[in-house]
């Protein structure tokens, strides 16, 4: 068992939360993920690993469905059943000179260990964070000291540039010339941030998020055509060259079990409220 | 009157040639539970059919049981009615016998080297479902486990290979730690097989049996990943690495990223270790279809086309390249598969899967297959037959072409050699890879049996035990 060491509400659906764990943070490095397991009845969602500290280990989840609203509405003390991780390969992290991290909605938790790293490693770091609008806008001062420049973009314009993150991206680009892009966010997009990327020429990793099942390599759920060969994002991955991801194809695989989803999420919320609404 | 309704044959003595019948769930009852199929003997069963065992003084048997089972000896004691004995005699060989009894493909094992079965016209003894019998009596043994030894090995994988091994060295006294993937133990028992062949709470019970020997278990450590091999190496005394060959294979035609295209595993997976067949009390979901297409004709085929079928599928269509000769399942899977409505297509190969706007499936090109000369396998090779193609319609793909060693093993695993598999490279008699280091079951030989994993974990133990003591 895993308790929960500490939750913090950080946007109106997003939870900023401390976990329990003897030894991920030995091993985990920037980029990877750990799948949890709430309880006896649990699915395995993967998240991934935001920090970890010595017996503890940090994720900020986004209540999209039955399994993620169950997460954020555990309280302190209370325990998750399973944890598995670090998963997924590492983020290649080198000196590079100047770089650009891009990151959307709740991806921008994903992408705060890969800034960090990449700062550390000696890279002039260009930050683009976009989401909905300001509330939804999540890190933005853990992220600071670690960014040379930052930029801001919400859809409705309630913070930075009104827009996606493609508009302040094409500035970057013309300006500073990153020679590698790193944007993690919804699929939609990193399909655009990489399509940006290829019409510039630029390396672009993503970090892809599909449906997964084990996480080990070992059901092909997870699969997507990266450069036109079958990856298996949890064992090949997360990371890819957004360049060579066929996104309309995972895309569509994205919604496979919607139905599936709204199913058990609706039972969820008539059995215990929308507690955290 | 649910017997009426749900016992297919009655209890009555067959003729002294034939086994004595097991009963089982009618197959218009099954389809719509996940309730094993298969119901077992009563004790009067249980001994009639012992009775037909001649007690041969050479028991040739035991040389087909993979881990040497006394098997005239626990046939003796059953049918004197001392189910401790039997049970004792058993667990000797065999740490895990309610399983056995239920998968081992007996007829290719055992059976076939049973005296009575050479009779002509003659079925030999049901040895299989005797050891069930005794084996669900679930006597409880005092477990006498030999003082401790001042040596710790590490079992990696908590399939039945690596219970084996965990289970025959705690009996010698070993401090043992098993590091297991999955937050449950048994591997494919339990995210392979189905429920309806193999109840999970009969696994748990076996694991209990492996735990009261004082087996630690750590689960959620995938080794090679979220710990080190190196670590474990260099930590433990020895290691027995017993991690299956669990990657999926896919056919990678065109179409294959298409939605509702599930590799056996997936579903499998879902449906079992998940409990997705319980959706929405427990959280996993698994696809239902009306058209569901399963590729392949092995056991795991069989296993996911019936699992869908109770799902609640329509229609379930086997699709094979080869003929009904050349189906590598089990004669009695098939059986029952064929009992339940699935639906069989021989010599057809699917050559391309079509979507529609949305990348769900909705058909399969297919090509029809004849039959040219043997190949390695000794098995004649399917050739196709031109201007063969047409269109299946489908909404659902599954499919079951076997499993390959896991890509975490080449990465995590370096110190380890393998072979052109990509499998571990071991020795046969005692499973040794290097100083220390053992391997068997799956992993080593590909996808094989339960029992032979067994074997495997078995001999490795033994091999283990004396490099262990040897050293001192
Ligand atoms: C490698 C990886 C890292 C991830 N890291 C994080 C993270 O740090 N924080 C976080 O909040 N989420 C993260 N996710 C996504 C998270 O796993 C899903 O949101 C979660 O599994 C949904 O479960 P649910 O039961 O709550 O929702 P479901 O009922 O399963 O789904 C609800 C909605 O979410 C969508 N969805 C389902 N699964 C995923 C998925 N894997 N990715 C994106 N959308 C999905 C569905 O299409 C549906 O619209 C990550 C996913 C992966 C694969
Ligand atoms: C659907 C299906 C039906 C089958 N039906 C039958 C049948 O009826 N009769 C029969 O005899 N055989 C059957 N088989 C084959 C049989 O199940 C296998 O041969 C047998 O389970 C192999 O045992 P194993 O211990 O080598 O591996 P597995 O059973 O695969 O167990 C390996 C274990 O290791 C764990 N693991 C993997 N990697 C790691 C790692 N890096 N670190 C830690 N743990 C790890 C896995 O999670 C798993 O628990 C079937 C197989 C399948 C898939
Ligand atoms: S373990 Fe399998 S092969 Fe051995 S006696 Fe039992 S059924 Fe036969
Ligand atoms: S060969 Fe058959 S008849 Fe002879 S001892 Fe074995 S089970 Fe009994
Ligand atoms: S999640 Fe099963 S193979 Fe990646």
């Amino acid at each position: 068992m895993y308790a929960v060491l500490s939750k913090k509400r950080i946007a109106p659906d997003t939870y900023d939360i401390w976990l329990s764990h003897p030894d991920i943070y030995r091993y985990a490095k920037p980029g990877q993920f750990l799948i949890i397991r709430i309880d006896e009845f649990g699915e395995r969602i993967p998240l991934t690993i935001a920090s970890a500290e010595k017996d503890r280990v940090r994720v900020i989840v986004k209540a999209v469905g039955k399994s993620t609203y169950k997460l954020c509405a555990m309280n302190e003390g209370e325990s998750v059943s399973d944890i598995v991780g670090p998963l997924g390969n590492p983020s290649e992290i080198e000196k590079l000179g100047t770089v650009c991290v891009v990151g959307g909605g709740v991806g921008i938790a994903p992408l705060f260990p890969v800034a960090r790293a990449l700062k550390a490693a000696g890279n002039e770091v260009i930050g683009i964070l976009g989401a909905a609008n300001k509330d939804h806008l999540i890190m933005v001062d853990e992220f600071s000291p670690f960014l040379d420049r930052l930029y801001l973009s919400t859809d409705d314009g309630s913070a930075g540039i009104k827009g996606t993150v493609t508009n302040p991206l094409k500035e970057v680009i013309a300006d500073y010339s990153p020679v590698t892009i790193w944007a993690i966010g919804p699929m939609v997009m990193m399909k655009f941030v990489s399509l940006l990327a290829s019409q510039n020429d630029i390396p672009c990793w993503v970090s892809l998020n599909p449906i997964m099942v084990d996480g080990t390599g070992m059901c092909g759920a997870c699969r997507a055509e990266v450069g036109g060969v079958m990856k298996f994002a949890c064992v090949h991955g997360p990371e890819f060259d957004g360049r060579l991801v066929n996104w309309d194809e995972l895309i569509k695989r994205q919604y496979q079990y919607r139905e599936e989803e709204r199913l058990a999420l609706e039972k969820y919320i008539r059995e215990f409220g929308e507690k955290n609404a | 009157m649910l017997l009426r309704n749900t016992y297919v044959n009655s209890v009555k003595r067959m003729p002294e040639k034939s086994k004595v019948r097991m009963r089982e769930l009618d197959p218009s009852e099954r389809v719509n539970s996940f309730e094993e199929v298969a119901l077992g003997y009563t004790k009067e069963e249980a001994i009639a059919e012992a009775n037909r065992c001649l007690q041969c003084r050479h028991k040739p048997c035991v040389s087909g049981c993979p881990v040497g089972i006394d098997i005239p000896g626990f046939i003796k004691a059953l049918k004197e009615g001392d189910i401790e004995k039997s049970t004792r005699i058993l667990k000797d060989a065999n740490n895990l016998p309610a399983i056995c009894g239920r998968v081992c493909p007996q007829e290719k094992q055992c059976e076939l080297a049973c005296v009575v079965g050479k009779i002509p016209g003659s079925e030999p003894v049901a040895i299989g479902r005797l050891e069930r019998f005794v084996a669900d009596q679930n006597v409880s043994l005092e477990t006498a486990v030999k003082p401790s030894v001042n040596k710790r090995v590490a079992v990696i994988g908590a399939g039945p290979a690596g219970l084996t091994a965990a289970a025959d060295l705690a009996k010698e006294g070993f401090s043992v730690t098993v590091f297991e993937a999955f937050h449950t133990a048994g591997g494919v028992l339990v995210y392979g097989i189905p429920e309806f062949r193999l109840p999970k709470e009969i696994v748990a019970k076996e694991v209990e049996f492996v735990k009261s020997l004082g087996v630690e278990f750590r689960f959620n450590q995938i080794v090679g990943r979220t710990i080190p091999f190196e670590e474990i190496k260099n930590e433990y005394d020895a290691v027995f690495i017993g991690i299956g060959a669990g990657a999926p294979r896919f056919m990678g035609i065109p179409g294959s990223n298409l939605n509702n295209i599930f590799s056996s595993s997936e579903y499998l997976t879902r449906t079992n270790l998940m409990k997705a067949y319980l959706f929405p009390r427990y959280d996993t979901p698994v696809k239902i279809k009306d058209r569901v297409a399963v590729i392949g004709a092995g056991n795991v085929t069989m296993d996911a086309a019936r699992t869908a079928k109770r799902l609640g599928a329509k229609e379930v269509h086997v699709v094979y390249r080869r003929s009904e000769e050349e189906m590598p399942a089990r004669i009695e899977e098939y059986h029952h598969a064929v009992e339940e409505g699935i639906l069989f297509h021989w010599l057809t190969l699917p050559v391309e899967y079509i979507g529609d706007i949305n990348n769900n499936v909705t058909g399969m090109k297919c090509v029809k297959m004849t039959l040219g000369e043997p190949d390695d396998s000794g098995r004649r090779r399917p050739i196709q037959i031109e201007g063969s193609e047409f269109i299946m319609e489908v909404d659902m793909v599954i499919e079951a072409i076997g499993q390959t060693p896991n890509a975490i093993l080449k990465a995590g695993f370096q110190a380890v050699r393998l072979n052109k598999w990509g499998s571990i490279d071991a020795d046969q008699a005692s499973g040794k890879v290097d100083e220390g280091i053992y391997a068997g079951g799956d992993i080593v030989t590909g996808s094989a049996t339960v029992i032979e994993a067994m074997g495997a974990g078995k001999r490795s133990a033994r091999a283990i035990k004396s490099y262990l003591l040897r050293k001192g």
